[in-house]
């Protein structure tokens, strides 16, 4: 019978990897997320016929209560909501993890190898840390506290103590589990808890990708090392994966900030920065919608930035109408997706599939750089640290970030509502070149005129 | 025991290999579903919270293993029906083809 379970836990591992490979592709990726829950499907089932398992009730009225939440908070969710789901979500497994190892320890107190009481305690700190940082995090992206750096005098000094703490009473109950065990491993939870929301209150509102990503390999991770306490393998193999996924996301969001994990987490960067100094100073081309409409219709081909600016004004679907005119225009038209244009990797190419963009028209940056130069107009709505050429220059905030390089374009087009820098706090010439049009206004209300305008000339 | 444990870091240590191989191969394009996927995945805790919930003792453990089923069972449930949301919104465009 065991043997029986554990093939079939094989069969479940199998399914989530041949999942995974599917997500390579956007045509078979569908598939590859129906692979993995078929695999999450035949590990639980099969988890049913464990000897251990003896009474159904609270299994039955458990996956209902949480099925049943979790349907409806997929079917529910806005797309620009999805940073802050995911990290909920993360929550939920960070703390799942930790209950499981409790609930182990004390069914079990006095049987625990040296091996299992060290992942018994790992698994409650990362689970419980995953758990208090990403509901801190979730507070943030929803706007339920505030986004910018929480930080106060003597901040590390008081983390710092707080760590080692954690490690004395690990420890401890590595030492001795039978002796006060269930007093340390609460002690541990509830500083865990602390240590998850210290860790994520000091980073600003913008470093969130990265925050998310990291608490996505923690969640992982506390799901692999569960694994090593109850002793089975699918939670160990599927837990590495995810954990390996939010690695090199997290690594990714890094890079494309130019920002080391270090600087992310205890930099605080992001306080309010009293910036725009130089507007006004230096001329600026200003446009009408109209005459932006003109220079659209006579562009061979286009391509568009779009930032979280463009998703913040709820503007997606006016710039997709706008872009379908311009297409019976003839007129080729690519979008221009930097890494960090949404709130999470990849956020902004979700936001515009569901306003119908065709994803073969959403480039990433490194696939895109090179046609900027053989462009006829780059329109940018909504980016701005993205696209400052300062990013190439020495001694300013953004030296070094990988920006689009939209300045190579015969001309372009910002829409935009103010001159005002970008989170960075970095003034962006690009507003001052000569070959820029500024069109200043609303995103939406902007992108609308420039379409009823195409559409009484095409 | 100590077999039994290194056969574990085996496992998990090649996993985290076989991990880097297959997520380095995801497109930026699918992050957030490889997110959000990635998160329901790792809901497969609930696993572990089915053993402690349905072990027939009454007390603390089983109200504990009650509690992480619900939570597991949200972020698996949540996180599949969401990427498979997100997911069914990419499409091709029509005309080429």
């Amino acid at each position: 019978m065991n043997l029986l379970i554990n093939i079939f836990y094989l069969v479940s591992i199998s399914l989530f990897i041949l999942g995974l490979k599917d997500l390579s592709s956007p045509k078979t990726a569908r598939r590859g997320n129906l692979l993995s829950m078929l695999a999450m499907f035949i590990a639980v089932v099969v988890t049913l016929f464990d000897k251990q398992i003896i009474d159904y009730y609270y299994i039955i009225a458990g996956v209902i209560i949480g099925g049943g939440i979790g349907l409806v908070t997929a079917k529910k969710v806005k797309m620009t909501a999805m940073p802050q789901m995911v990290a909920l979500f993360n929550a939920f497994g960070g703390i799942a993890s930790a209950l499981v190892v409790l609930a182990q320890f004390i069914r079990y107190p006095d049987q625990l190898t040296v091996s299992g009481s060290v992942t018994t305690v790992l698994t409650m700190f990362i689970g419980m840390l995953t758990f208090t940082g990403s509901v801190v995090a979730f507070a943030k992206l929803q706007e339920l506290i505030k986004s910018a750096p929480v930080v106060f005098p003597g901040f590390k000094v008081v983390n710092l103590l707080f760590h080692l703490a954690i490690l004395v009473l690990m420890v401890l109950f590595v030492i001795n589990p039978e002796k006060s065990g269930i007093k340390d491993l609460l002690g541990l939870l509830i500083l865990s808890s602390i240590v998850g929301i210290t860790l994520v209150i000091p980073i600003g509102g913008a470093d969130m990708p990265v925050v998310i990503a990291l608490l996505n390999s923690y969640s992982g991770l506390a799901a692999a090392a569960s694994g090593f306490v109850i002793g089975n393998y699918v939670l160990i193999v599927s837990g590495a994966i995810v954990g390996a996924s939010g690695l090199i996301l997290t690594n990714l969001m890094c890079k494309a900030m130019n920002r080391s994990l270090t600087n992310v987490l205890f930099g605080a960067v992001g306080q309010e920065i009293s910036g725009g100094e130089h507007a006004g100073k230096k001329p600026v081309t200003r446009y009408t919608p109209v005459d932006a409409a003109m220079i659209l219709e006579n562009a061979q081909s286009v391509i568009i930035v779009p930032g979280y600016g463009l998703a913040v004004a709820q503007a997606q679907y006016a710039l997709q109408d706008m872009v379908e005119l311009l297409k019976k225009n003839n007129t080729e038209v690519s979008y221009a997706i930097h890494p960090v244009a949404g709130r999470m990797p990849g956020h902004m190419n979700v936001l515009l599939a569901e306003a119908n963009v065709p994803y073969d028209l959403l480039k990433d940056m490194d696939e895109i750089n090179e046609e900027f130069q053989t462009t006829d107009v780059v329109l940018v709505v909504g980016a701005n640290d993205v696209i400052n050429p300062a990013a190439r220059e020495k001694g300013n905030p953004l030296s070094g970030m990988p920006i689009l390089n939209v300045d190579q374009a015969q001309s372009i087009i910002i829409i935009k509502r103010s001159l005002s820098p970008g989170f960075a706090g970095v003034d962006n010439e690009l507003f001052y070149d000569p070959k820029t049009m500024m069109v200043f206004g609303d995103a939406k209300d902007m992108l609308m005129k420039i379409g009823s305008s195409l559409k009484k000339d095409i | 025991m100590d077999g039994g444990l290194i056969v574990s870091i085996y496992v998990f240590v090649l996993a985290i290999f076989a991990g880097f191989e297959l997520i380095n191969r995801v497109p930026p394009l699918l992050h957030t579903p490889l997110m959000s996927g990635a998160n329901a995945i790792s809901g497969i805790t609930l696993v572990g919270a089915l053993i402690s919930a349905g072990a027939g003792e009454s007390g603390l453990s089983t109200i504990l293993g009650f509690l992480a089923i619900i939570f597991a069972t949200i972020n698996v449930v949540g996180g599949f029906l969401v990427t498979d949301r997100m997911l069914e919104m990419f499409k091709k465009e029509d005309k080429k083809k």
